[in-house]
């Protein structure tokens, strides 16, 4: 695996270590071992019910794992509440349905977790919202309700009420999935933006425009395991297994 | 558009009256056929009849005030002679005081009275939005201690009045307002303790609560409060009857609100939980600021249906001899000079309870328009 981005004297951001999980009898993921270093961005691509949002979700704790280790940050998550909050709070995450809390207003939305987890004073987390909210670009969106915002629009309040946080690592859940083919490319260029003001993220998508433009490595899974890593340019031109070659060929005649 | 014909604005803007509007309702509703004809009909001249037939009783041949001797004793003579035919108001003239305070000393009763009036205060000031921040506690709280004082008296040059002789109105709001608002907490922290998963005991306590309270009828609860409580308790330590059936009422109320609640933290979506979760907020944090705030939104109709079903349930306490506004409406009954009027007087009651339970009706209207404007989804 490369890890060009890791620089030596750092601890990666993310370690997965033989991790296994079952939903009752069904076993979803199969000793699944990847190790994501700071500053890296990793796309992770496979056919659906192949395990790449419950991997995402075990590294937050939305999903527990059975075996193996996950360390974050040099956080091993456990049983642990407090590791647990250490966790969350470097963490970001954006969801395929968004997720915006609806009674609130976009700027509450915002600033509820700073607010509230990081304690912050109220006038200081509005205009850290505020900042959040210009870099997607829609501020003045600020005191509407999600419900009278696009579905675009939506994700990129979802992805500055993520930052609000100044998480170190974002985790994204195929995040253009549920949006309409238009508005795809506003939430692309959110991330491509995110992607090189050097943030660590871990892209479960189908967006293979995207990966071969930012990513440093995807990695692709099937069946709960890691078939294959690599340069994305690699992967895509000269793909090893027979897996991932089917894979490529349905994305690509899907578009 | 071409071939513009050209309409008078005045025209274009207001359709026929036959389109629209009452007249073209009424037919379309009321008079689409010959059988609809002949039911709205049958049914107009029911109503007619109906209404015709109470105004005549009630306001055209009611007895409105009799006559008294010397002594001060009415004379029901002109009451009894319209019985059948008119209405005798002079009964709730002559007993009104009585309805309403029991018998909470008369002369006292401006106390009673001013309590009645807090607390519709209290109702007033809480239904508005913009009151809805921390100090409406302190509020309540003052509220209470004041209302408590004026009822017990003692101090101030207010003779004490013994909780036996409280009665009426003050009564039933009394039972109704400390009965929803301890509830509504209680059966919080019950809907969210059945929905626990980390902690499979407060769970399993809190699913046999409501089913425990939800298999028997509040009556048993009241009597349960009342007749066998005392005997499990050591002597001395005897709370006095009022509290027990406070007590019964708020434990049955809550059970039915909590399930309800429950409804509403199951309907929302997986993905609030997760995005709260996400965010590292705490489990108090999360339900408070996230969870709660969207699931009594989506359950409001059918909370404020339980919230009037409790409080006409406070009648029931007719049972174990607290004066509510039911019981003292009966006991008025019995006087001898008054026997045979209980039309009037249940007329009477049920006007006093339909105003409370259509304010609650009306306001819970009201707060679900408001709040579908706000929070689409």
């Amino acid at each position: 695996m490369s890890q060009a981005a890791l620089q030596p004297d750092t601890q990666p951001a993310i370690v997965l270590d033989k991790v296994n999980k079952w939903f009752g009898a069904l076993h979803v993921l199969r000793d699944v071992t990847l190790t994501v270093g700071q500053g890296e961005r990793v796309v992770v691509c496979g056919p659906s019910g192949s395990g790449k949002s419950t991997m995402i979700r075990c590294i937050n704790r939305l999903e527990s794992h059975q075996e193996g280790r996950i360390v974050v940050d040099g956080t091993e998550l456990t049983d642990d509440l407090r590791a647990l909050d250490t966790i969350r709070r470097e963490v970001g995450m954006v969801f395929q349905s968004f997720n915006l809390f609806p009674h609130l207003t976009i700027l509450e939305n915002c600033t509820l977790a700073p607010i509230w987890v990081r304690k912050m004073p109220k006038a200081e987390a509005e205009e850290l919202a505020m900042d959040y909210l210009k870099r997607v670009k829609i501020p003045e969106q600020a005191k509407k309700y999600p419900g009278q915002l696009s579905g675009g629009q939506q994700q990129r309040v979802a992805i500055a009420r993520a930052l609000c946080m100044r998480p170190k690592i974002m985790l994204f859940d195929e995040p253009t999935s549920a949006l309409d083919p238009e508005m795809i490319k506003e939430v692309l260029d959110v991330m491509i933006e995110l992607a090189e003001s050097g943030m660590t993220m871990v892209c479960v998508t189908h967006e293979m425009g995207f990966a071969r433009q930012v990513a440093d490595r995807v990695v692709f899974m099937d069946r709960g395991e890691i078939v294959e890593a690599g340069k994305p340019i690699e992967m895509f031109e000269n793909p090893q297994t027979d897996r991932l070659k089917l894979f490529l060929s349905q994305i690509l005649r899907g578009h | 558009m071409s071939a513009t014909t050209h309409i008078p604005t005045e025209a274009r803007e207001r359709p026929p009256i036959l389109v629209a509007g009452p007249i073209a309702w009424a037919r379309d509703n009321l008079f689409n056929s010959w059988l609809s004809t002949a039911v709205t009909l049958a049914l107009i001249y029911l109503i007619v009849r109906g209404i015709a037939g109470f105004l005549d009783w009630g306001v055209l041949h009611a007895v409105w005030t009799v006559p008294a001797d010397a002594k001060g004793q009415l004379d029901p003579t002109a009451c009894r002679d319209a019985k059948g035919i008119g209405a005798c108001w002079a009964f709730i003239g002559d007993k009104w005081r009585f309805i309403l305070f029991g018998r909470y000393p008369y002369d006292d009763q401006w106390r009673p009275a001013i309590c009645v009036v807090l607390f519709i205060g209290l109702f007033v000031v809480s239904a508005m939005r913009r009151f809805w921040r921390k100090e409406l506690g302190y509020i309540w709280l003052g509220t209470l201690v004041v209302i408590g004082i004026l009822m017990w008296g003692g101090i101030l040059g207010m003779p004490f009045v013994q909780q036996d002789s409280w009665g009426g109105l003050p009564m039933t709001l009394i039972l109704a307002t400390f009965g929803l608002a301890l509830a509504f907490p209680l059966a919080v922290l019950v809907a969210l303790g059945r929905r626990s998963t980390g902690l499979p005991a407060v769970r399993y306590l809190c699913v046999a609560y409501v089913e425990l309270i939800r298999g028997v009828p509040l009556i048993s609860v009241l009597f349960m409060a009342s007749v066998m409580f005392p005997l499990f308790m050591p002597v001395g330590l005897n709370p006095d009857k009022l509290l027990r059936a406070q007590l019964g009422i708020i434990l049955f109320g809550a059970a039915y609100l909590a399930e309800v609640i429950r409804g509403g933290l199951q309907a929302l979506p997986k993905g609030q939980y997760e995005a709260a979760d996400a965010l590292g907020l705490t489990y108090w944090q999360k339900m408070g600021q996230i969870i709660l705030p969207q699931a009594l939104r989506l359950v409001i109709p059918p909370m404020v249906n339980t919230f009037i079903g409790s409080f006409k349930d406070t009648s029931l306490v007719l049972i174990i001899g607290i004066f509510d506004l039911l019981t003292t409406g009966k006991v008025a009954l019995a006087e001898p000079i008054w026997q045979g009027y209980s039309t009037e007087v249940y007329i009477v009651l049920a006007v006093i309870y339909f105003i409370f339970c259509y304010a609650m009706s009306r306001y819970s209207r009201g707060l679900e328009t408001e709040f579908s404007r706000t929070a689409r989804r």
